[in-house]
């Protein structure tokens, strides 16, 4: 069964939408990215992201870039990723979930990436440049690890795309709330219910949403009609700018146990 | 021909997504939708002749179509016994083959609806390309240069900024192509409604390979034509210099399957490709995604981009067409690397020998081609001297006089200090400002 489903439905067994927090591997530093992402599961995220910095992150925006690009001068390799995974994973109950761009999957090959994720205990993976027409080998990987593929759905996807999208997915449905890049904006867009509803008309039975949440407003707002809320920008600038402490009230703050 | 295109087995008028293992549409769902619709508007345009009799008419009027293909004998009696013909690129208006590719997605721009025209640029040529079609169509416009090339290409930057363009310095990565093409796609990510990303050569993702590529054929349907009305034969080899590889497949393509005739692409080298300081993506790349296509790779053991290294800005970039790659494996096209020294041996001796100043992209095809004409003189001089190469001149120099300057010490030494020294007091200032900038 799938471990992200199990973390979205006990949050719905608790009345509540799933809190879903972003954090990338090893900023600033690998110890402090281990602490940040276990202080975040501790102040109510019921799912982690683990972003894997890559040279070319074609869908963040600046906050998120400058973190990963930093942590990319500073040496990082991919092994670094399964560590913290498992050091998280080990420390928690959160499902661990890798937010990655297709082609460090690719070069590693993804049997090898999806054997090395469960290993460390890593529920699943999240693809936001790989889309299911072309997901056929990571699809078969993450079967073969039972492993969850969270895909991403957008304001623009077809009825007929988001058919795919939702039958593609194990875990919940990315919906992507607005055309853009990560960021934090000050109003959720509308287009975020809609891309909400035509994922559960198309068959999804999670769909969480993220891009540009920022505010315990906006997780409310969203709340009521989405199964998971996610945050990023908002998460990566206070692990910027107050360390894992910074994190830990943060997430407190957004998942309502402020 | 037409049998052996019949049987399946024709190279040309490949359609994509795929090329063998190569292509795709590796590309957040956001675009999705927009990359459908200009492959359904493109694919509906190519067969509607008032669009084609447009397009061709801008060509002819706009352009200036056809261009020449000339030879060049002195340029050629110094490398070797082969005769060398130009196809002229560089005498196209706004100054590169750029503007071939431009011109068709402006339109289909229009015909989309959209009102802004967004591109990246390297050597600068695609972005003043672009800036001059949404001038000429009355469209907004906003390209996105890397840093670095803004600097060594500043020319180009106020030729668009005169055409009305808004240009982006880009300063992020390696502040160069690549670094470009990622913000021009978060940008688009935001603005598709109203936006087209006029991609400026035979990468991304499916169908600009493709489209790039149909848009460009007339480079080298023209110079077919050129070469049996004029010498009444088909050329032996046909050189062009290769960076994402829209000038290459331009002009490779009517020849795909005219088994006779030899096809060389050449990659920059810039140090050699021993020194890691290279774009040979072809020649020491691996299979991999970028931007939206799989192809042949400059890529670290964990797949992290490599930053690419060339004198030629619009070289300067790790990975190339995904078409390309495929008639790498298959044989059909040979790509080989040029270095930034031998480039500029080849860019010197147009210049003198026949009055002509060369883009330093296309230099690297002109070195490639007096390294096939050395090589076959060596082997066999009276063979060689029956044999032509056709190089696809892609472009003209005028933008990369500095850099020539700096590489050949063609300024004064005074002048030359007295230049070195403002630049760095500028520099100065620079970071000066930067630094002011965190701590507000
Ligand atoms: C004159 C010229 N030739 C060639 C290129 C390389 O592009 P491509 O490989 O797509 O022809 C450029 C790119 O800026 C250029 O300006």
């Amino acid at each position: 069964m799938s471990i992200t489903a199990d973390a979205v439905e006990a949050a719905r067994a608790e009345g509540r939408s799933a809190f879903i927090g972003y954090l990338p591997a090893g900023y600033p530093d690998k110890e402090a990215s281990i602490a940040a992402a276990i202080a975040l599961a501790e102040n109510g995220a019921d799912v982690l992201e683990i972003g894997i910095p890559y040279s070319d992150p074609v869908m963040d925006g600046p906050v998120i870039q400058q973190a990963t690009t930093e942590v990319l001068a500073r040496g990082f390799r991919m092994d670094e990723v399964f560590e913290i995974v498992a050091a998280v994973s080990a420390a928690t109950d959160a499902a661990v979930l890798v937010m990655t761009y297709w082609n460090l999957i690719d070069r590693m090959g993804p049997a090898v990436f999806a054997r090395r994720l469960a290993e460390a205990g890593g529920a699943g993976a999240i693809t936001p440049d790989l889309t299911p027409d072309e997901a056929e080998a990571w699809i078969a990987a993450a079967d073969a690890h039972d492993l969850d593929r969270v895909f991403l759905a957008a304001p623009t996807s077809t009825p007929e795309r988001m058919r795919r999208i939702a039958e593609s997915s194990r875990g919940f449905v990315y919906g992507v709330s607005l055309m853009g890049v990560t960021g934090a904006r000050t109003e959720v867009s509308d287009a975020a219910e809609r891309v909400v509803s035509a994922a559960h008309e198309a068959g999804a039975e999670r769909v969480c949403v993220g891009l540009g949440v920022s505010t315990r407003a906006h997780v409310e707002e969203i709340g009521a009609y989405a199964d998971g809320v996610i945050v990023g920008t908002a998460l990566v600038a206070a692990l910027r700018d107050g360390g894992p402490e910074a994190v830990a009230a943060k997430a407190a703050e957004l998942s309502g146990r402020g | 021909m037409t049998d052996s295109a019949a049987a399946g087995s024709s190279h040309r008028g490949a359609e994509g997504p795929y090329y063998g293992p190569y292509g795709g549409r590796w590309m957040p769902e956001s675009l999705i939708a927009a990359l459908d619709e200009v492959e359904q508007t493109f694919g509906e345009a190519r067969e509607d002749e008032e669009f084609v009799a447009e397009y061709q008419r801008l060509c002819r009027d706009y352009t200036g179509r056809p261009s020449l293909l000339a030879e060049v004998p002195r340029f050629a009696a110094e490398q070797g016994a082969a005769r060398i013909l130009l196809k002229r690129e560089d005498l196209n208006h706004t100054g590169s083959h750029k503007i071939n590719n431009v011109l068709g997605q402006a339109l289909l721009a229009r015909r989309m609806g959209k009102t802004r025209l967004i591109a990246e640029t390297g050597a600068g040529q695609h972005g003043v390309a672009t800036a001059t079609a949404a001038a000429l169509m009355g469209m907004e416009c906003m390209i996105y240069m890397g840093a670095e090339d803004t600097r060594r290409q500043a020319l180009n930057v106020a030729r668009m900024r005169l055409l009305g363009a808004e240009v982006v310095p880009v300063e992020h990565g390696a502040k160069t192509l690549k670094d470009a093409i990622n913000e021009a796609l978060r940008d688009w990510v935001a603005t598709v409604e109203n936006t087209h990303y006029l991609l400026g050569t035979v990468t991304g993702p499916h169908p600009f390979p493709s489209m790039v590529r149909w848009f460009h054929q007339v480079i080298g349907e023209e110079a077919r034509e050129q070469m049996l009305a004029q010498e009444g034969r088909l050329p032996d080899a046909v050189a062009a210099c290769v960076g994402g590889g829209s000038n290459a497949m331009g002009i490779f393509h009517a020849f795909l399957d005219d088994a006779e005739v030899a096809l060389h692409g050449y990659e920059a080298g810039g140090d050699g490709v021993e020194t890691g300081r290279h774009a040979a993506a072809i020649t020491l790349g691996r299979s991999g995604v970028l931007h939206g296509a799989r192809s042949y790779l400059m890529q670290d053991e964990d797949g992290q981009t490599l930053d690419s290294h060339s004198i030629s800005a619009g070289l300067d970039y790790p990975s190339v067409g995904p078409e390309h790659a495929h008639l790498a494996d298959s044989g059909r096209a040979v790509y080989e690397p040029v270095t930034d020294a031998e480039c500029m041996t080849a860019f010197e001796t147009l210049c003198r020998t026949e009055g002509i100043i060369p883009a330093i992209e296309s230099a690297h095809a002109l070195a490639g081609a007096a390294r096939l004409s050395a090589a076959w003189t060596a082997e066999d001089p009276e063979a060689a001297a029956e044999r032509i190469i056709v190089v696809s001149l892609s472009g003209r120099g005028d933008k990369d006089v500095g850099t020539a300057a700096e590489w050949f010490d063609l300024l004064d030494e005074q002048q030359e200090r007295q230049e070195r020294q403002e630049r760095q007091e500028r520099l100065d200032e620079d970071e000066q400002g930067d630094e002011t900038g965190v701590q507000a």
